[in-house]
């Protein structure tokens, strides 16, 4: 069943190059989607064993990752066929430069999606070290033409550095995996296993300078590809070109896979009890992604661009709060779920504004929420969910990480992390309510001809946000407790 | 010291040198034959570095690697050379000297470097590490210091060149799926940045990385 999960959307991407007929091919779509979510939940009521030696299993991390990115590629997917619905044939006139562009065919688009979830897949399920960097060498690969849907010069610049900085930093990664496979190599002994139960059971006979070793690459390495500061720089670029969908599903599922993968290292490094080690270097990262991204948040113009650099923002939460441990472990799994939820809200919502104002600059949208009741009201909603403010679910998981820093008296790590929420909730807030009000700039006609299914979607995340907030199902509690404590230290 | 280390010892000092190739190569052409060398070289050394216990699937792994990194990748490379009709100069931001000096620093600290970092088992010759460490080094001056998309994607390869030569001094048991898997991964990344080259070229009428530059924060 296991396998299946990554067979059905990598052979319905295949199929979706060769089928001509668009409406088949959104239909498979679809329901590609539905079977994934499917199987992805049934693991919840009958758990895979996890087989030491075996490629694929699921553990509770990889269980959370995947369900999360299922469910959120099948909201995308609906999204998407209203999408590629309203964009079908149509020449396109830029929104900033005025020049005449046309979009890749419908079928690219299609396949490179599936192909991309089945690559997400495969790097949550994966046991086998070398097999994880397979799979997220081979989500950057599924993923680029979706950044290069609209073909113009704009959007090539952010695939080319999106397909440089990704594939270096990953070629990083590949040497942190083979300075790991060094780490456990014994004088006389037999070959290495660079299975992730076979390397726990080893991991206090690993050589520690190897493995500091392997951490720092392969922190950097998966990281550029997270958006972890300071090798970011191709996120927003990324972000701000890509369809408004395929920027959800980078924010809000590709961004978790890449940290799953930092995850694995860590896991290693606890069980070797270098913890303390790789936990300084989290902390370090993520406060440093933290401020950059706040930096860069303040007074921005653009605001895709903004919702991406408050992507790197949250990726440094994740990072400080697994560099935490402990309660802070559990809060960054929690918040795994209440970011890619509201990111992924949010950048649908800024699809509809974009497709609506035809302009991505902050100063120029105003009036929202009468251009577009329910979709302005979402983007109120979202972005006060984004910073921190109860009683949404970032609110939860944002205040467990400031509470793990003081429980663990680490003062100073929460008065930096504290102070730069509140640099960053300035930041946003101001450009985003005005936004929303006032008179509206946009023409009535663009928002009435504008498909229901365009706001339905953005409204069901945004009741899972609020209930996130609000009640946290035992379910959900002991599975992510569960994973915290894969690399939580008790 | 038998005929097969001094084999080995040979292989990694031509690696070397086709570094040296790469970075004071002023012509596209040479670059991309060079980058295609180090994977032919790179194969032979995963059969030398063997050592006695050759196994089927070694040899078939060495030859699909040496096939793709050697012939396949670089006839590519060719090919959006010419289609994107670029100017077959290399046009680097520093000049041939400073990065033939830049290099000889970065043999230096490569060298230094396999002093420092004791491999837990005695490779086949001392030479891996500095070699693996030099040619990674390579690759990555030339990403950073060379204008045209085409140079990166060349010191992407020599980046990943230099992975593989470390992956075959430490002879990590990969199972050959997953290796293969890797050689799939860096083969489609060459085509899909390939094909990324050739929209370049048509979109702005050169392939000059640097003028990709209207994203940015105002």
């Amino acid at each position: 069943m296991i396998a299946s999960m990554i067979l059905v959307p990598a052979l319905a991407g295949l199929a979706a190059f060769l089928i001509r007929s668009d409406r088949l091919r959104r239909v498979m779509l679809v329901a590609a989607a539905a079977i994934h979510a499917a199987l992805s939940l049934a693991t919840w009521y009958r758990a895979p064993a996890v087989v030491r030696g075996a490629w694929l299993g699921e553990d509770a991390a990889g269980r959370l990752i995947l369900t999360l990115t299922s469910l959120l590629f099948l909201a995308c997917a609906v999204y998407a066929v209203a999408y590629l619905r309203d964009e079908r044939g149509k020449r396109h006139s830029d929104f900033e430069e005025g020049f005449i562009f046309s979009n890749a065919r419908e079928a690219v688009f299609t396949g490179c999606l599936l192909l991309f979830l089945a690559a997400m897949t495969l790097v949550a399920l994966s046991r086998h070290l070398a097999l994880v960097w397979v799979a997220i060498e081979a989500t950057t690969l599924a993923s680029a033409p979706l950044i290069y849907f609209h073909r113009h010069h704009r959007s090539l610049e952010a695939t080319w550095k999106y397909l440089l900085i990704c594939s270096v930093g990953i070629a990083l990664a590949l040497l942190g995996v083979l300075f790991l496979a060094v780490s456990a190599i014994r004088p006389g002994g037999g070959a290495v296993s660079l299975d992730i139960g076979d390397l726990l059971a080893a991991a206090p006979n690993l050589s520690v300078p190897w493995l500091k070793a392997a951490f720092v690459l392969l922190m950097v390495g998966y990281g550029a590809k997270m958006g972890l500061a300071p090798f970011h720089t191709w996120l927003p670029d990324a972000h701000s070109e890509a369809p408004s969908v395929a920027s959800a599903l980078l924010s809000g599922a590709l961004l978790n896979c890449a940290f799953l993968g930092i995850l694995r290292a860590h896991q290693v490094c606890v069980a070797a009890g270098l913890a303390h080690f790789s936990e300084r270097l989290l902390l370090g990262f993520g406060l440093l992604s933290m401020a950059v991204a706040a930096a860069f948040i303040v007074g921005q113009s653009d605001y895709k661009r903004m919702l991406a650099y408050s992507s790197v923002e949250h990726m440094g939460i994740l990072a400080v709060g697994v560099g935490l441990g402990g309660l802070g472990a559990f809060a960054a799994m929690l918040h795994v779920i209440n970011h890619s939820l509201t990111k992924a809200m949010l950048f649908m919502v800024a699809g509809n504004l974009l497709a609506v104002y035809r302009t991505k600059a902050t100063r120029e949208v105003s009036g929202a929420v009468r251009a577009l009741p329910l979709s302005g009201v979402l983007w109120i909603l979202g972005l006060l969910a984004i910073v921190g403010s109860p009683p949404f679910g970032p609110f939860v998981s944002e205040f467990l990480i400031a509470k793990a820093a003081l429980d663990s008296g680490r003062a100073a790590v929460a008065i930096v992390y504290l102070l730069l929420l509140a640099i960053v909730v300035t930041g946003i807030a101001g450009p985003a309510l005005a936004m929303a009000q006032g008179r509206s700039t946009a023409s009535p006609d663009a928002a009435s001809r504008q498909s229901p299914i365009f706001s339905a979607v953005p409204a069901i995340f945004a009741a899972a946000i609020l209930m996130m907030g609000i009640y946290l199902p035992p379910v959900i509690g002991r599975s992510l407790h569960e994973a915290a404590r894969l690399f939580g230290r008790g | 010291m038998n005929a097969m280390n001094q084999a080995v010892d040979a292989i990694l000092v031509m690696l070397a040198l086709t570094g040296f190739m790469l970075l004071g190569s002023s012509r596209l052409t040479a670059c991309i034959r060079a980058v295609g060398a180090q994977g032919i070289l790179l194969g032979l050394l995963a059969i030398a570095a063997q050592d006695g216990e050759l196994s089927a699937t070694g040899i078939a792994m060495a030859i699909t690697s040496a096939a793709v990194k050697g012939v396949v990748l670089p006839a590519l490379l060719l090919r959006a050379m010419r289609q994107a009709n670029t100017i077959r100069e290399i046009e680097p931001l520093i000049s041939y000297n400073l990065s033939i000096l830049l290099g000889g620093l970065g043999l230096a600290l490569s060298l230094w470097l396999g002093g420092q970092l004791q491999l837990p088992t005695q490779p086949a010759s001392s030479l891996f590490v500095p070699a693996a460490c030099f040619t990674i080094f390579v690759g990555l001056l030339i990403i950073v210091s060379r204008r045209k998309a085409i140079t990166q994607v060349i010191g992407y390869l020599a980046l990943e060149n230099g992975v593989y030569a470390f992956a075959t001094a430490v002879a990590v048991q990969m199972p050959a799926l997953v290796e293969l898997g890797i050689l799939l991964d860096v083969f489609v990344g060459v085509f899909v940045m390939g094909i990324a080259i050739f929209h370049i070229g048509r979109e702005f009428n050169h392939i000059d990385a640097d003028r990709l530059a209207s994203l940015t924060d105002q």
